[in-house]
């Protein structure tokens, strides 16, 4: 083999050279799309920032991923703890409840929560069974469906930053404090918690950024009328065919993903994370 | 040491079950409904049936569609593994200043919200026209999920001591015979881990399946998120309970195999 070229060299760019061509270049394209379709200009953003429906859908996007992060980042928080400072059986509870719905597909998770909270599913039958109601709760195709839906997914997710800030933290600082005399209740809110912190806000930048690109969820438990952003794109791409605004609306989500991808970089250090 | 004792207290205790009773109550909810002896989704009342497993299992389409996601999965997986094994053993040889760009760059369509990337997927497929063909479907699992793949290999890779190519050059080996017979070797831990996750991301893949496939190739996932837009009928709960132990067989194999790889 000629050793003028090295076979390692053309290992390391395969690659990013695929990438470039196959990713890179078609998004440059998707960006072309948005500027000229149907025709050349910024109508398409202008149309983004100033159309009553896609302000509705914005809001309701930045309304949704709110409380999906700050509730799925507590229940991520209070698993973490255990999972990390669980009892040897609470610990494998722990496991059981992050990683097997984290390997399994979110079409079937969907699923479940369609045959717990349809009108004849099992929340309602046992309520209606109890005599507690009278008629079945509407309970999916709302936000409030669409919000429990997501939280499930995301939690793994959320644990993962959380648990490793965790176990970065050094037992002798808790001792100390509880060997100065601070409560129990004080160490955790002015020195747990605290070195917390980092996992906390990277958890919230992950669980938000997901949040925002998904559409399989809202899609399946919003049946339709709780449209966000991601199920506007594909309805923009395949029903309206809107090439044009579909595409200006994926280039905006994707700003805001890199301003959001920017900060993580920033207030946390994530090569902290790993491990 | 448990830091905050107090945490413990009842009410946390109850806490934590309600939560992981959160986490498993949509998994277990599907198992009795696809044992309904109806036509509709139901919980069966006293009498359990099997015909939905039958029906699946007699329906050409829905193993029809099981055979599009095996071959997809298993070509995607393997070409996914390839580029990541190439990429992170090039970047450990090589060691370039510029590594991190690089990374960053192969980590992009995982980094990238999923349905910005069908856009730009689409986009791209419409240009070559490979929209609904299993190359193009297969192309799109290959960039899907090789950055997860690329994670592993990093943190594989990063495991393995530089002195090792050292001692091989030193002994004598030629380039090729330290990258094939003496790294990759030491490296096949990593490159099934590698292998195993991105097969399990291309079988489940969905978000940019949905916008690049669908009338000649339709993956699983596919023809399950069809049947919920469309009719929800009890084989989808049956599929369901199959895809979820077929998923629990395959964790535990996995982590058996890997505890013996470390004894």
């Amino acid at each position: 083999m000629s050793s003028r070229i090295n076979i390692h060299t053309v290992a390391m760019w395969m690659l990013p050279v695929l990438l470039l061509a196959v990713y890179l270049l078609p998004l440059a394209g998707v960006f072309g799309w948005s500027v000229s379709r149907p025709e050349a200009g910024l109508e398409n953003y202008a149309r983004v920032l100033t159309d009553t429906d896609t302000l509705n859908i914005l809001w309701r996007t930045a309304r949704i991923c709110l409380t999906v992060t700050v509730v799925s980042v507590m229940l991520a928080y209070l698993m973490s703890y255990h999972w990390v400072y669980g009892s040897p059986a609470r610990k494998f509870f722990m496991e059981l409840c992050i990683f097997i719905p984290f390997w399994i597909s979110v079409l079937i998770r969907a699923f479940g929560w369609v045959v717990i909270l349809r009108n004849k599913g099992i929340v309602n039958t046992f309520l209606l069974d109890l005599n507690l109601i009278a008629e079945p709760l509407t309970l999916v195709r709302t936000e409030f469906s669409v919000i429990l839906g997501m939280v499930h997914f995301m939690v793994p997710f959320a644990v993962f930053p959380i648990a490793a800030s965790m176990r970065q933290i050094d037992a002798r600082v808790l001792l100390a404090s509880r060997g100065m005399g601070a409560t129990p209740g004080f160490t955790f809110w002015n020195v747990f918690l605290p070195l917390t912190i980092p996992g906390v806000l990277a958890s919230a930048i992950i669980v938000f950024v997901f949040a925002l690109g998904f559409f399989i969820t809202p899609a399946i438990l919003g049946g339709g009328k709780i449209v966000m952003v991601a199920e506007y794109i594909y309805i923009q791409m395949f029903q309206t065919a809107n090439w044009g605004f579909g595409a200006a609306l994926s280039i905006f989500v994707l700003a805001i993903v890199g301003a959001l991808a920017g900060l993580l970089f920033k207030v946390i250090r994530p090569e902290r994370l790993v491990n | 040491m448990k830091p905050i004792q107090n945490l413990q207290s009842l009410s946390l205790w109850i806490a934590v079950y309600l939560t992981g009773l959160f986490m498993l109550f949509p998994l277990i909810a599907v198992i009795p409904v696809s044992f309904t002896p109806k036509r509709f989704l139901s919980m069966p009342q006293g009498e359990w049936s099997l015909r939905h497993y039958k029906a699946l299992f007699s329906d050409e389409v829905w193993l029809a569609s099981i055979s599009d996601s095996v071959f997809v999965a298993l070509i995607s997986s393997v070409v996914a593994t390839f580029l990541a094994v190439s990429f992170t053993l090039g970047l450990w040889f090589r060691q370039p200043r510029f590594g991190p760009v690089l990374v960053g760059f192969s980590l992009l369509p995982m980094a990238v919200p999923p349905v910005v990337s069908a856009v730009i997927i689409y986009f791209l497929e419409a240009r070559i026209g490979l929209l609904d063909s299993y190359a193009g479907l297969i192309l799109t699992h290959v960039i899907m999920v090789t950055p997860f793949a690329v994670i592993v290999m990093l943190t594989a890779t990063a495991r393995l001591e530089k002195s090792l190519e050292l001692a091989s050059r030193n002994l004598g080996a030629t380039r090729m015979q330290t990258t094939f017979m003496v790294i990759l070797p030491n490296l096949k831990f990593g490159i099934f881990s590698a292998w195993f996750l991105s097969l399990v991301l291309s079988w489940e893949e969905i978000a940019v399946t949905l916008f690049v496939s669908g009338i000649d190739v339709i993956t699983l996932p596919k023809r399950i998120w069809d049947g919920l837009r469309l009719n929800v009928d009890p084989i989808i709960a049956a599929v369901s309970v199959l895809l979820m132990v077929l998923t629990t067989i395959a964790i535990i194999a996995k982590t058996v195999h890997e505890y013996r790889q470390k004894k």
